[in-house]
């Protein structure tokens, strides 16, 4: 190659390309530029989550599972507003075991109930033209000790003689609320007994209804129980490692070859003891609570072998080591590097966990040893129907509906638990 | 055979410390409730409260007690006097319980591996067809429904519908067949679908493959050659599935008014009887022990890969 500079002779010169031409060049590189930044603006890194979220989607049978268990949710979050019969109320007298009918029924009709004109809504008005002629005549006195006398005998009627006391157990605030706007709405109607009466003369549609509050409650909160001991437990073990982690895990194995569900047995006979009852409602902790705690005890073990396994392989990260470098504090780096990273475990153990609750809770009260009566739940309807059961005449109502609710309920977790663990399971990714 | 005899042991101290503990916070809950079990009760003669008091050894002083109740059950097996059951030791309580809980779980277990099997082969070799997708549906089924629930509802068909079988009651066979089917019911599902997973895993071996190219008939490659492999997950599940059918057994005993173990504790933890329900706890605790040893000694026996630890 020669040194000199080449040049192009003149007349080989590419011609020099006219203005509108390389407007034209320019035009179409920017378009390509911005086809490109379209295309990468579309390609999106997925994130597990959404990656995730689009591999249940496409499990019908998970998808119709969690539908149906948000419905049943909200069904069971506003029971209180829908029109449905008493829960507690009994009619001995003429709706004993009652088949299915389709004939609306009139809320307070009952004659043992007396209510003004037969009526909720009439009873409801004379009740509070009641109270309210009282409170006229605690502002109309001004010694003190009449106005305390008659807020008493206020505060004491409306325990008593409420009628949403009568035909409703211990409502609470919202759920009062509740009650009033469906009054407010659906007047005096309610549904028919469509599952029909049970063997007291009471709505078996309306118990399966508040059963399932109870029911859900117990899964959901027992599970969260089991939930915070069971990552704490595991996460902390995993992460301090040495000695401690050998003795924690020597414990959790331990507990483990214990019999829980005997040993659960056990000491609800002593919880049920009078003068144990007696301590307990004085320090105003009420039977159920105890009863989520000690189900949610139970279910921690297995959580938390499942996150430490998970720690121990995280705990070396970079990330990790370098929280560890700018002086977070071991709770922190436990609670806040860690545990969200073990989130996805947690979460498909976490769907897995709430049914076993759930039945485990059904168990128990149908063998009388959990949900005590006036609460409802699908375990003691279900034990209620099997008692009616008689060779007389088949009460089949009283057995079906509850078992139906119950099955259908972990019949549905069970396949959402089975859709999200697949949907996480980065294993799981490329088959169908 | 060392091997076993080491691992029998460790298994033997696992299973007393388990006791212990099982014991020593049984024994304190069961003496933290104030007062004695007779102060509820109408009044008696101070005398023969005294006896009473004697007869349950509660004028010991507590630690005596403890030291007093445990080394009656380690010297003689006595589990002491039931509370509410009068005239009856715990022993006599398990003694009658015993064999009705046992040959209902034996029933169950029978039925299930009887039932599990076959359908998870079947479903497996015919994969696919009609009858694979209908047993398998049957086995979700199966899980998903607890055994109370079928129990129920099958009183309602079996027993008050169509008069196949008597309502409750125990000695003739036909008294036994519906309880244990319910017990066997989720346990024969998940069994199927272990043995279905299990098949199909090893249908893709190249040893299957060889005993095919030996031109050996379909019955005996899978006979012979898939399903002892396809076993191993079965022989696993067992030990837990001893603890299904022993808890299940608590409901279906209550559901057919069955005199087992499980109607006895049950009845003991509604009525407080503390030392029957301790002695129930204890029992229960044994069984399962000696129940998955046996699982694990057998499932070393069957795949020589497996050390017992």
């Amino acid at each position: 190659m020669s040194t000199e500079p080449r040049t192009l002779p003149a007349d080989t010169a590419p011609p020099e390309p006219s203005p509108a031409l390389s407007e034209l060049a320019a035009q179409e590189q920017q378009l390509t530029l911005d086809r490109l930044l379209e295309e990468s603006r579309q390609i999106r890194g997925t994130s597990l989550w959404s990656d995730a979220w689009r591999r249940l989607k496409r499990r019908r049978t998970a998808m119709i599972s969690m539908v149906g268990l948000v419905v049943l949710v909200l069904l069971a979050v506003l029971t209180p507003l829908l029109p449905l019969q008493s829960p507690i109320d009994k009619d001995l007298k003429y709706r004993r075991l009652l088949p299915p009918e389709l004939t609306p029924v009139t809320m307070g009709s009952r004659e043992g109930l007396d209510f003004a004109e037969q009526s909720l809504v009439a009873e409801l008005k004379r009740f509070n033209a009641e109270i309210a002629e009282l409170q006229q005549q605690r502002n109309a006195t001004t010694d003190s000790a009449e106005r305390k006398r008659i807020d008493e005998i206020i505060a004491g009627r409306t325990k008593v003689e409420h009628p949403f006391n009568q035909l409703w157990n211990q409502l609470g605030p919202v759920s009062w609320t509740m009650c009033q706007m469906r009054v407010a709405m659906f007047g005096d109607y309610a549904i028919p007994s469509l599952f029909g009466t049970d063997k007291l003369g009471r709505d078996l549609l309306s118990r399966v209804f508040w059963g399932a509050r109870v029911s859900l409650i117990v899964g959901v909160v027992a599970t969260l129980v089991s939930l915070v001991i069971g990552v704490s437990y595991g996460a902390i073990a995993g992460y301090v490692g040495g000695w401690v982690d050998a003795v924690m895990m020597r414990i959790v194995d331990i507990l483990y070859s214990i019999p829980f569900i005997f040993v659960v047995i056990f000491l609800i006979t002593f919880l049920g003891e009078d003068s144990v009852k007696a301590w307990l409602q004085a320090r105003g902790i009420e039977q159920i609570t105890i009863f989520y705690f000690v189900i949610g005890a139970i279910y921690w073990l297995t959580m938390s072998r499942v996150v430490r396994g998970q720690v121990l392989s995280l705990r070396h990260e970079q990330f990790i080591e370098a929280a560890r470098t700018i002086g977070a504090s071991p709770l922190r780096i436990v609670f806040r590097h860690l545990v969200p990273n073990v989130l996805g475990v947690v979460i498909v153990y976490l769907t897995l966990t709430i049914p076993a609750v759930m039945l485990f809770e059904a168990f128990l009260s149908f063998l009388g040893l959990g949900v005590a009566p006036p609460d409802v739940s699908w375990g003691q309807l279900l034990n209620d129907g099997v008692e009616a059961l008689s060779s007389v005449k088949l009460f089949w109502w009283v057995v079906v509906f509850p078992g139906a609710a119950l099955a259908a309920t972990l019949f549905a977790l069970n396949f959402l638990g089975d859709g999200v663990r697949d949907a996480l399971d980065p294993k799981m990714k490329n088959r169908d | 055979m060392r091997n076993l005899a080491g691992y029998l042991i460790r298994r033997t101290g696992w299973m007393l410390l388990t006791l212990w503990i099982v014991y020593t916070v049984s024994f304190i809950l069961m003496r933290s409730v104030p007062g004695n079990p007779f102060s509820s009760e109408r009044t008696v003669p101070a005398a023969i409260e005294r006896q009473l008091r004697a007869r349950y050894n509660l004028d010991a002083t507590p630690t005596r007690q403890y030291i007093d109740y445990a080394l009656g059950i380690v010297t003689r097996g006595d589990l002491g006097w039931s509370l509410r059951l009068e005239d009856y030791s715990v022993n006599q309580v398990l003694a009658e319980g015993f064999p009705v809980s046992a040959s209902l779980a034996i029933f169950g277990l029978v039925f299930a591996v009887g039932l599990g099997i076959p359908a998870g082969v079947i479903s497996a070799v015919y994969r696919g067809s009609l009858a694979d997708v209908s047993m398998m549906a049957a086995a979700v089924l199966g899980i998903a429904v607890p055994n109370f629930v079928l129990a129920s509802l099958a009183i309602l068909l079996f027993v008050f519908g169509l008069a196949w079988f008597p309502a409750a009651g125990w000695g003739t066979f036909n008294q036994i067949v519906l309880p244990a089917l319910c017990l066997g019911a989720p346990v024969a599902a998940y069994i199927a679908r272990l043995t279905r997973a299990g098949m199909l895993e090893v249908l893709t071996r190249e040893h299957v493959r060889t005993a095919r190219a030996k031109g050996l008939s379909d019955q005996a490659v899978i006979l012979k050659h898939v399903l002892p492999g396809a076993m191993l997950p079965v022989v696993s599940y067992l030990g837990p599935a001893t603890a299904g059918v022993l808890t299940g057994s608590l409901v279906l005993e209550k559901i057919f008014a069955l005199p087992g173990m499980g109607s006895h504790f049950i009845n003991a933890a509604l009525q407080r009887d503390y030392t029957l329900a301790m002695g129930m706890v204890l029992t229960y605790t044994v069984i399962l022990f000696v129940m998955n040893s046996i699982v694990d000694i057998s499932y070393a026996v069957i795949d020589p890969r497996v050390k017992l630890q």
